[in-house]
């Protein structure tokens, strides 16, 4: 297919752009295969470049012979664009219609897209499990690698390497996938060294309605426990949810045949339902019209905070399980692809200082979020302006950079990196000129030939130029377990990706300038304080002999 | 002294906010001022919570437990103190005295008539002759003071005047007021017209009509503009405060009681209400270059909010530590803000009370948070004022008017704030504050999503609820550094010139090693706060406090991993902050 057949209109001229708080543009569009460009062709106003993979929905409206696209993106940014001529308009608007919805993955921009940077470190190779591995073999040796999956079989969604407790045979854990759903026998998620206790996660046992038990899965659970030890099960489905999985062939470990584990429910949503959380609460955003309590009501209409509250509750007590109960864990939900993900992340966040820094934070996203099997193709296909029919997208991964959001906001001197990494994040996870978060799993990846065709986020990222932007000047390296508040009061809405397009940034811009300046030069001062001192050592001790007779 | 009855209760535990968390033991003090609880701990440290009389609002006896007798106290800065007795009788005696004391009958039995901050008389004259209104007006670069102007935009020439709704009912009018409205409109050239803004609600200003008082009729004043604009009254103010107090109080709510709780509390809507109405008056002014008439009922509650407001948004001087000083001087203590009533100082009609004040400080701190480089001063500031428009250890926000103040000879008998407050103002800077924008017009949103809970403010007192690590600490303790390492360059410099035969040597030899560690390297490079132990982050997140550099020392009991859900979230803890009056700390210093 050729992207020319789809660009009816390439270009039209007198076009203005309207974005809130910032002056109109007036220019000409030209579409591509991948963008939709504005430019003024004047040299001192930005030229706009948006992605068509970012467009959410569109809206047209007409008044006489002026056409008006408003285009919504998946970055949650909302522009007008206003194109003279009917049929332009209507071009154009079909034209990008087209374009942002191809559903084709090998299509899409990353596939095409050459980076204008020397590609250092290839961040397709930054994250090998083998050396994650490697970390935990000097730990202990309770665990191995095992090749087990090595051609997907096993499970499709999980990567070809595997950490699994060492006594535990491949042939086991091929009988343990079969009792879990999608094959998602537990693995290892985290080890923590201060007491050896570990989280592991899994998908929902198949059950079913008959109690089904699996002597390999109850095998290999307990190969996690040492003597007489107990551990936690956290279900992240409340006990109806749960029950009712049963009669779709899941379920839960029922006590009697885990007899050294105690069973928790939680209450985080389905992934639908987070869709419809995002719509409500962006759309509550977006409408100015609101009085006070008509805003209110619709952001706790919207259940988003709730939900927020909700993940890193679980999150914390996982985390709790782990650093004070001194207990291992086992996180599941349905899937294991979800709302597992989102606890056994945040909880690492919570108690393993590594996870706060740029790099640790990327091994994070990349073990727990990309290996892990986090479908988010299928979750990022649309975002909040989604108004067809929806398939499974849902905002779990931007749920938990929230919650990242919230523990970094309550512990601002505690991360290496600063929000603007997050919000990185959450754009290039919905539109990306990287391929880092094309396809659902490993395998799929490994078809998309996506190490080879496409330049990974990371390569990017990891660069000196691009990662002072996402350093946090604040941070103080701080190596205790951080425990965040999940009171109400103190979980707030993320104005830097929900009101982002709905302020001016220009004061709180200023501010942070401020906040670098002065500890910039705080910095340069304590430099030159130092070598003041030194100059005034060495000139005492040249002056000494002088000085002694 | 007389209406205490026992001074000295043992053996009283102070419960947690949080059920799950472990209250402590300790003892109860009665003093003339204070209520003071001391906590037993292992490790011979004291925790002291210090709660002055003026600060309780109300106490209440709870239904009698089976393990005590429970005493609630609220206080007026948003703190909570739930103590258990032991004995029925301790109990009563406890909350007879408190009841007496907290509510004080005349003026000289409020603090401020016995407190001395060990200053002299000179001190004290010249304390309340520190801040003068009579220099404002000069500043703006007014001399005669016929109007009661209480902003004067140098550029434009508009005034912002105030005053009290005219006496209209339904028909009468006066023409002396009508030439007068007219004088002022004349007084600016750049507009034809004169704002009338009533900050009433339409329907509650046609209420008083009938009442003989009202609103202007524009058809007997030539070149008004009326507006109304919907501030609520002091009794829905008070109750909406109250509704909020409840939500802030409210144990582990979840997140849809807690955001329906403050949309039902409607205090942000009042909040933005009266943020609306000084962004109008700032806009008009600004704008459109016309002068303004402000009134209310009135003309003391919220058409001082609205006016203090606007100036605020107008005038970068009352951005500052100082300005905020003469502001509230000018446009609330000697236009006659009702401070004993509305704060409730003394045991008077408890409907005569109302957060008015409060809301003002809350619209400069929500400004503070939109635009968070424009003021020279920080939250603690506001918070600092606010407890001590409460405590009366000052004179200055005692008495319901001029006339009162001089009546009871404050300026004699007591002492001024804004000396003390000037004396610790290196703790309220705003670190980000950048001079260079002062002369630009504050433009806030009032969309209702730039509107923000205060916990800092409602909260205070739950220190788990609020950030672990303060950027303000870190920022503050840097510019503090950077005084410090700017002063030791300097001397290094000059020593290095003395050594480098430059300079003179005046002191003999040089000493380096001594510098070596100098003030500079001694300031901690971070906010330390210790930690209080476990937390239980599940339920309200009262959690582990980990400032860079703070030890871990939460070895906790070995609690049952087979226990309940709600016992994991159990944890050993010691209680709640240290609340140590500033008072305490120069009692101790002069003795």
């Amino acid at each position: 297919m050729e992207f020319a057949e789809l660009i009816k209109t390439p270009r039209v001229d007198g076009v203005v752009l309207r974005r809130p708080f910032m002056p109109t543009v007036e220019g000409t569009l030209c579409l591509t295969g991948h963008h939709l460009i504005l430019s003024s062709r004047q040299d001192n106003t930005e030229e706009l470049w948006l992605l068509h993979a970012n467009i959410d929905s569109t809206e047209k409206r007409f008044v006489g012979s002026l056409g008006t696209i408003i285009v919504k993106c998946k970055d949650l940014r909302v522009i007008q664009l206003d194109i003279p001529g009917m049929e332009e308009c209507l071009n154009i608007a079909s034209s990008i219609e087209a374009l942002s919805t191809l559903d084709s993955v090998s299509l899409m921009y990353p596939f095409f897209y050459r980076p204008l940077f020397e590609v250092i470190e290839d961040g397709w190779q930054s994250f090998v499990p083998e050396e994650s591995f490697k970390d935990l073999e000097s730990m202990t040796d309770e665990w191995r690698l095992s090749e087990v999956n090595k051609d997907f079989s096993v499970c499709p969604s999980y990567p070809s390497l595997l950490t699994v407790p060492r006594d535990i045979d491949d042939e086991s854990l091929c009988k343990a996938a079969s009792f879990r759903h999608g094959g998602r026998f537990p693995v290892l998620s985290y080890y923590h060294k201060k007491n050896g206790m570990v989280i592991m996660r899994a998908a929902q046992p198949l059950t079913g309605t008959n109690g089904r038990r699996c002597k390999e899965d109850e095998k290999l659970i307990n190969a996690t426990l040492c003597a007489g030890k107990r551990g936690y099960i956290i279900d992240t489905r409340t006990i109806a949810v749960a029950q009712q999985a049963k009669a779709r062939g899941g379920g839960f470990e029922q006590e009697a045949n885990y007899p050294q584990w105690r069973r928790i429910h939680k209450a985080i949503e389905r992934s639908n339902v987070l869709q419809d959380s995002l719509i409500k609460l962006v759309e509550a955003c977006n409408d100015q019209s609101h009085s006070m309590d008509r805003w209110l009501s619709k952001l706790e209409a919207s259940n988003w905070q709730s939900n927020v509250k909700e993940i890193l509750t679980t999150a914390c007590l996982a985390a709790q399980c782990i650093d004070r109960e001194g207990a291992s864990v086992l996180v599941h939900g349905t899937e294991g692809t979800d709302s597992t993900l989102q606890v056994t992340s945040l909880a690492q966040i919570i108690l393993d200082p590594a996870c706060r820094t740029i790099r640790g934070f990327e091994v994070l996203i990349e073990r727990e979020w990309l290996q892990a099997g986090h479908p988010f193709q299928q979750r990022c296909a649309q975002s909040a302006y989604s108004n067809g029919k929806l398939r499974s997208e849902a905002p779990v991964f931007l749920l938990f950079l929230d919650c990242v959001w919230q523990i970094l906001r309550q512990f601002p001197c505690s991360f290496q990196f600063n929000e603007n990494l997050l919000i990185m994040l959450f754009e290039h996870a919905y539109a990306s000129q990287f391929g880092t978060f094309l396809g659902n799993c490993v395998a799929e990846r490994g078809k998309l030939q996506l190490s080879q065709k496409t330049v990974s986020l990371w390569s990017w990222v990891n660069r000196p130029q691009e990662l002072e932007r996402f350093l946090n000047p604040l941070y103080e390296p701080n190596n205790l377990v951080i425990w965040p508040s999940v009171a109400p009061q103190s979980l707030l809405l993320w104005e830097g990706v929900f009101l982002r397009w709905n302020r001016s940034t220009k004061c709180l811009d200023e501010a942070y300038q401020e906040m670098v300046h002065i500890i910039e030069y705080n910095k340069e001062l304590q430099n030159k304080v130092n070598s003041l001192r030194r100059q005034l050592a060495q000139l005492e001790t040249e002056d000494s002999p002088l000085q002694t007779p | 002294m007389e209406h205490i009855i026992t001074p000295k209760v043992e053996y009283v535990k102070l419960l947690n906010t949080y059920p799950e968390k472990k209250s402590a033991l300790g003892t109860l003090y009665l003093t003339a001022t204070h209520l003071i609880y001391v906590e037993q701990t292992n490790n011979n440290t004291r925790t002291e919570t210090w709660v002055l009389h003026h600060h309780i609002m109300s106490v209440e006896k709870l239904p009698l437990t089976a393990s005590g007798c429970p005493l609630l106290i609220c206080c007026k800065t948003f703190q909570l103190l739930h103590l258990l007795f032991q004995r029925e009788r301790d109990c009563q005696d406890v909350f007879q005295s408190l009841l007496r004391l907290s509510q004080p009958v005349k003026e000289e039995e409020l603090y401020a008539f016995l407190y001395n901050p060990h200053q002299n008389e000179v001190d004290r004259r010249q304390g309340w002759e520190f801040i003068s209104v009579a220099n404002d007006f000069s500043r703006m670069g007014l001399s005669n003071e016929y109007w009661e102007i209480s902003h004067l935009n140098k550029n434009y020439e508009a005034a912002l005047c105030r005053c009290s709704q005219p006496l209209s009912g339904l028909t009468s009018r006066c023409v002396e007021d009508e030439q007068m409205l007219q004088a002022i409109s004349q007084a600016n050239s750049n507009c034809p017209f004169i704002y009338v803004v009533d900050t009433r609600p339409k329907l509650n200003a046609m209420a008083n009509r009938a009442a003989g008082k009202g609103y202007e009729n524009e058809d007997n004043y030539s070149n008004i503009r009326f507006q109304f604009q919907g501030i609520e009254n002091i009794h829905v103010m008070r109750n909406s405060l109250q509704k909020l107090l409840e939500v802030c109080s409210m144990k582990s709510p979840s997140m849809s009681d807690y955001l329906t709780g403050l949309e039902n509390s409607g205090w942000l809507r009042h909040i933005k209400s009266v943020m609306d109405a000084g962004v109008f008056l700032a806009k008009a002014v600004c704008d459109e270059r016309a002068s303004v008439l402000v009134h209310c009922s009135d003309g003391w509650d919220r058409t001082a909010q609205v006016c203090s407001l606007a100036c605020i948004l107008l005038d970068p001087y009352y951005r500052t530590i100082k300005g905020l000083m003469v502001l509230i001087e000018k446009e609330w203590i000697s236009f006659g803000h009702k401070f004993s009533h509305r704060c409730g100082h003394l045991d008077t009609d408890p409907k005569e009370v109302s957060p008015v004040f409060t809301q003002f400080l809350e619209c400069v701190w929500q400004l503070s948070e939109q635009l968070p480089c424009v003021f020279e001063f920080n939250e603690r500031y506001l918070i600092e004022i606010h407890n001590q428009v409460y405590a009366c250890q000052y004179g200055n926000f005692i008495g319901n008017c001029q006339k009162e103040r001089l009546d009871v000879r404050l300026h004699e008998k007591t002492f001024s704030l804004w000396p003390y407050l000037l004396k610790n103002q290196h703790l309220y800077r705003n670190p980000l504050y950048r001079r260079s924008l002062e002369s630009t017009v504050l433009r806030p949103s009032t969309l209702p999503l730039h509107f923000k809970f205060w916990c800092g403010m409602y909260n205070h007192y739950d220190r788990g609820m609020h950030p672990k690590q303060s950027v303000l600490d870190q920022l503050l303790s840097l510019t503090q550094k950077q005084v410090e390492g700017e002063r030791t360059m300097t001397e290094l410099q000059r020593q290095l010139a003395v050594a480098d035969g430059v300079l003179p040597d005046p002191s003999g030899p040089i000493n380096t090693p001594a510098e070596q560690d100098g003030p500079s390297e001694k300031t901690p490079t971070a906010p330390v706060v210790q930690s209080n132990g476990s937390c239980a982050p599940l339920i309200n997140g009262d959690a582990e406090e980990a400032g860079p550099g703070a030890e871990k020392c939460n070895e906790k009991e070995g609690a049952d991993p087979g226990a309940t859900e709600h016992d994991l979230t159990s944890s050993e803890d010691k209680p709640v902050s240290v609340e140590t009056e500033h008072s305490k700390e120069e009692e101790q210093e002069s003795s």
